[in-house]
């Protein structure tokens, strides 16, 4: 019951803001839909601890049917296991502290404008409790798309900017292109269990293993097929390489949005999807091995960009990137359950980094660029603070949460078998001294040193309100205990006892007590190069700004390389943007302009010449009308005679 | 000898001769209280026709069936839309005689007698009874050339096509030695007899019965009277006699010629295509709205035609279910045109219709509603009436009717939208007069029967059916 209302509250609040906003105002909407995210998040919580400490059963709430249709049978349903629960306490949780964020943020927006940005928050954060809740894949398709289309609706909310619009479609189409093969996964999953509902599926998974599909004379083990489909799905979601690109762009929505896609929702989706088939990617080695693949890289690669940008959001940005690829890893390698963590631990840690963020743009009248920033510690010393415990948790550095998550998945990797497991964790500890290399970066460009903005942009700096302070307050608390609080309930001896089943780890898969035995230099190691990229970051950026100056003039390719993002953006503007520009180009004069419009205009045309020859013969004389019809009736008995 | 069957029509006879002299005695102005007489002889006919026993009288020259009666309610309904709507149009216009109900009571006396008609000497006294009123009427306001030039030309072509049914008659007559339709139908149930002198006279009868509907090529009288005529007038013409006729040819083509089927489809079908093509073609350039409603009613024509063409008991039905929406959408759209007047001025074209979803909005979404309904769109009433027939056709295999049939639906479309258009897009002209309750409750009546004709289509479809199945006993 509590469950139920953790989901549908939020959806209340994005209805009743959303159809009635105008008409009740601003005010009424914020409360209604901060109401609502109150009482999901209290429900949501509940829920959390009553399903991971207390016990309670893991039912599924069937709330009736919602596709009939020969053997394909759908059911709205909300699933209770572990691994839902921890996502609706998670999502519902953060959620809550961004709306209540939004307050503040969202308060210099014109007046009539403000219950749009609060409904599609509350909606976005609705579609991603189907997704985690759905007890088949068509559910979770559905809540994948919502968060897909909100996503879309956040990143253009500043519909008259031509950079937001952009990067709304940017999102919406390269989630697009994942969600294709997401949904032929699916289509597939259907063909191969004959059902998309996750019992049937598990239940029968094991049956299925040595299926093949054929497609165009080839073979392939189904699961694999599968696996893959839907891990490209994923890869759309959660910004791995290769569709990463719309992430960075995601920065154009207001900050509270980043926060939500970076996360709780959004982002987390397709890491939530891994560990939600974790039973049929078990028989996926070759899925996982590439899951393993794309996580090890992509966190790398979006760490060294994280190094080269100057927009505090951006790098924020890419260190989501980046540890996204982490919980790939960490799901490549069979440890779903460290890869949840992960995801868990970063939500607080990563909301808070961008609400942080958002309260320093907030205090330097929306300026972004670090360039132009400095010395701002002494002014806003909250927000300072904050930004500080979660740089510490995203290093890694102990006891914060980061450390115990980050710790695992290295671990994890380390004690996977396998060559690409090796790669991983090599690209996730070198990562690793990114990542604390550019948060101090960060920390140092933006608070440190002399304030580089102009006297009147630092008149004018401020701490944010309280409502803005205290949820980045609570998220600081959450990043620092979440990681030692959770650590031993989810991935510690007693792990089985947390998931009840929840996630699967195969048969012969013994990641989970395998990383617990790495030598101790391997548990030590990310910490090491955590503490060394501070210190980096300290030498470079405090003590010795000449070594990134130097850096960059004597290295320019490789600083320029990792400036332009890996030119990815570049590469997909010749290789698909300009092709299909030229090719719609041509559909329009051609196809459209000339073929299509040519058929309706011409039978228009002829329409209204057979209307004035119509009109012609209606002379107004009695002569030719009687004509007329002494002709009709000589041809009607023509017809006759000649057709009979 | 069971006169007591054509009751209606005797009694309606009777109050005609009375209404007309009460209005020749009474001094002074009598139009109001003849009309309310006149609309009272209309209830008390219908009352009579729906206590009407079935059966044969007058030798079988008169034939009361399920099909008769539901033509005669829709008739009678018809022309009582149409006389309410007359009142206050024709005291402005100076039309406010006497003679103008009880013309039209001597019209739907001929009417209902074309219905239940079942010889060709009743059918003829019929027609002319209702043709020599008709004629009258269109030529109503006299002393305006316009409809005295209708009246006129609509006398000479009905003449012609007079003359070209009764020397049809007479070709029948001549090859079959008879003028019964149940007699004919047992003739020619014996392949045989069918003469091709027969079967010419039978093509005159069609094109006789064709003028009265106007189907093309027998429309040409249509533009011009629909025009010059007055309004209530038009608004007449285009309701109840259209029925009378259509209802008559169904019968005509079904009893005497049921078993020539194969001979005169192809006939129909000609007369149809033609119908629908010329009405939704010819009505884009015109820029009077009662020249456009001339040509949409002979479109309209050609699509009830379908019905007739296909020649099953679906198709009647269809043909039936057609009538009854085109009377009631038709009514409606009337009462439109007669409520078209500025500063005691009436007006006609379709440019004055301009803004009127500001000036008058319960007249525009009216208006909109019967636009919407010609055009055929759902869920209003027209859509169903094409439906019927369109369905009717594609099942009895007449692909290509029901085809041009959608295709001329889309050209129509754009000359019904654009009156909607320029009702709800163009700049305001100045408003109309104030709208007599009256016009008001024809518009009413019209706009609630097209709307919600889905709500409650089963009693009328049912009727029709019954009706259908009647004629082909």
């Amino acid at each position: 019951m509590f469950y139920a209302v953790a989901i549908f509250a939020p959806l209340i609040g994005a209805l009743v803001s959303g159809l009635f906003g105008r008409a009740i105002g601003d005010r009424a909407a914020q409360a209604v839909s901060i109401l609502c995210m109150l009482v999901a998040a209290a429900c949501g919580v509940t829920a959390f601890f009553a399903v991971g400490f207390g016990n309670a059963p893991t039912e599924t709430l069937d709330l009736g049917a919602w596709v009939q249709a020969g053997s394909f049978h759908v059911s709205w349903a909300l699933r209770s296991d572990p691994l839902s629960t921890t996502m609706v306490g998670m999502v519902t949780f953060v959620s809550t502290l961004i709306h209540i964020y939004s307050i503040g943020y969202m308060g210099h927006e014109p007046e009539g404008t403000r219950y749009r940005f609060f409904s599609y928050l509350s909606a976005f954060t609705f579609a991603m409790l189907m997704l985690v809740t759905a007890d088949n894949l068509l559910q979770l398709f559905f809540g994948w798309e919502g968060v897909g289309l909100m996503s879309y609706l956040l990143i253009g909310y500043w519909y008259d900017r031509p950079s937001a619009c952009r990067a709304a479609i940017k999102a919406f189409i390269v989630n697009r292109i994942a969600d294709l093969f997401f949904a032929v996964g699916v289509a597939l999953v259907f063909l191969t269990f004959g059902s998309i509902e996750f019992p049937v599926i598990f239940g029968s998974v094991a049956r299925h293993a040595g299926d093949v599909y054929h497609l165009f004379g080839t073979t392939f083990p189904v699961l694999e097929v599968i696996g893959f489909l839907l891990f490209i799905g994923a890869m759309g979601k959660s910004a791995q390489i290769g569709l990463h690109v719309w992430l960075p762009d995601a920065m154009e929505g207001p900050t509270p949005v980043s926060a939500l896609i970076h996360a709780a929702t959004m982002v987390t989706a397709g890491v939530f999807l891994m560990a939600r088939m974790s039973p049929v990617m078990a028989y996926a080695p070759t899925a996982l091995a590439f899951v393993t693949f794309i996580g090890g890289t992509t966190a790398l690669f979006a760490a060294t960009i994280g190094c080269a940008q100057t927009d505090i959001k951006r790098v924020i940005a890419y260190s989501t990137c980046s540890q996204l690829g982490y919980m790939f890893l960490a799901a490549g390698v069979g440890a779903y359950q460290a890869s949840v963590f992960h995801l868990f631990t970063h939500a607080f840690f990563k909301a808070l980094l961008f609400l942080s963020a958002g309260s320093v743009i907030h205090a330097m009248s929306d300026e972004q660029d670090m360039r132009r920033m400095g010395g701002l510690w002494r002014l806003i010393p909250v927000t300072y603070t904050v930004m500080w415990v979660g740089s510490l948790a995203l290093a890694g550095v102990f006891p914060f949460s980061g450390y115990y998550s980050k710790d695992a998945i290295l671990e994890a990797a380390y004690a996977a078998p396998g060559f690409i497991a090796t790669y991983g964790w090599i690209c996730g500890v070198l990562a690793a001294f990114l990542t604390a290399f550019y948060s101090w970066r960060l920390l140092i460009m933006t608070f440190h040193g002399k304030p580089r903005m102009d006297h009147h942009t630092l008149e004018h700096v401020h701490e944010s309100p309280p409502v803005m302070t205290l949820p980045l307050v609570v998220l600081a608390i959450g990043a620092l205990v979440a990681g030692y609080a959770l650590h031993d309930v989810m991935l510690g001896p007693d792990w089985s006892a947390y998931w009840r089943g929840a996630i699967v780890n195969g048969p012969d898969n013994h990641i989970m007590t395998a990383m617990e035995h790495v030598p101790t230099w391997v548990s030590l190691t990310p910490s090491v190069v955590g503490l060394l990229g501070i210190a980096t970051a300290y030498v470079c950026y405090m003590f010795a700004p000449g070594i990134p100056v130097w850096f960059a003039t004597r290295l320019r390719p490789v600083y320029l390389f990792a400036l332009n993002k890996w030119y990815f953006d570049e590469l997909y503007d010749f290789l698909f943007v300009r092709p299909a520009m030229r090719l719609a180009r041509v559909l329009w004069q051609v196809g459209d302009a000339t073929i299509i419009d040519g058929m309706p205009n011409g039978a228009a045309a002829l329409a209204a010449e057979g209307a004035r020859g119509a009109v012609r013969i209606q002379t107004g004389s009695i002569a030719t009308y009687a004509f007329v019809m002494l002709i009709g009736v000589v041809v009607l008995v023509g017809v006759f005679l000649l057709f009979r | 000898m069971n006169w007591t069957l054509a009751l209606p029509e005797i009694t309606l006879s009777i109050l005609a001769m009375a209404i007309l002299l009460f209005g020749v005695l009474r001094r002074g102005e009598s139009f109001s209280v003849c009309s309310m007489l006149t609309l009272g002889a209309l209830l008390i006919g219908a009352v009579l026709v729906i206590g009407q026993a079935r059966g044969f009288a007058f030798n079988g020259q008169y034939v009361v069936d399920p099909f008769a009666v539901f033509a005669k309610l829709l008739i009678l309904a018809g022309a009582a839309l149409a006389l309410v709507s007359a009142q206050d149009y024709n005291r402005e216009e100076g039309l406010a005689r006497f003679e103008y109900p009880v013309l039209m009571l001597l019209a739907v006396v001929g009417m209902l007698a074309m219905v239940s008609a079942n010889n060709f000497m009743s059918l003829y006294l019929a027609l002319e009874l209702q043709s020599l009123a008709l004629y009258v009427l269109a030529a109503f306001a006299r002393d305006e050339l316009r409809s005295a030039e209708a009246g006129l030309k609509y006398f000479v072509l009905g003449a012609l096509a007079s003359g070209l049914l009764l020397y049809g008659i007479s070709l029948v007559y001549g090859f079959s030695g008879t003028f019964d339709f149940a007699a004919l139908a047992h003739l020619l149930s014996d392949p045989s007899h069918a003469s091709a002198g027969l079967i010419v006279g039978m093509v005159f009868v069609i094109a006789g019965l064709a003028f009265k509907i106007s189907a093309v090529p027998f429309h040409m009288w249509t533009p011009d009277v629909y025009e010059g005529a007055p309004t209530p007038v038009t608004a007449f013409l285009g309701t109840a006699p259209k029925v009378a006729a259509i209802v008559l040819l169904l019968r005509v083509m079904f009893v005497p010629f049921g078993h020539l089927t194969s001979q005169w489809t192809q006939i129909f079908e000609f007369v149809s295509i033609a119908s629908m093509i010329l009405g939704s073609l010819a009505a884009i350039g015109q820029t009077s709205i009662k020249r456009l409603m001339a040509y949409s009613s002979i479109g309209h024509m050609g699509y009830a035609l379908i019905g007739l063409t296909v020649g099953t008991v679906d198709g009647l039905r269809g043909v039936l279910i057609y009538m009854v929406t085109y009377v009631f959408m038709s009514a409606g759209t009337f009462a439109c045109l007669i409520a078209m007047r500025r500063r005691g001025r009436a007006l006609e074209k379709i440019s004055d219709l301009a803004g009127l979803a500001r000036t008058d909005g319960g007249m525009a979404l009216a208006l909109a509603i019967f636009m919407f309904s010609m055009a055929g769109i759902p869920p209003l009433s027209g859509f169903f009436g094409k439906l019927y027939v369109f369905l009717a056709a594609v099942r009895a295999g007449y692909w290509t009717l029901a085809i041009i049939g959608v295709l001329t639906s889309v050209v129509g479309a754009y000359y019904y939208l654009r009156v909607i258009k320029v009702m709800y897009f163009d700049d305001p002209a100045p408003a109309f007069d104030r709208r007599p309750v009256g016009l008001s409750f024809v518009l009413g009546v019209g706009a609630v029967v097209t709307t919600f004709f889905f709500v409650f289509p089963a009693p009328i479809v049912g009727a029709a059916q019954a009706a259908a199945a009647a004629l082909f006993g």
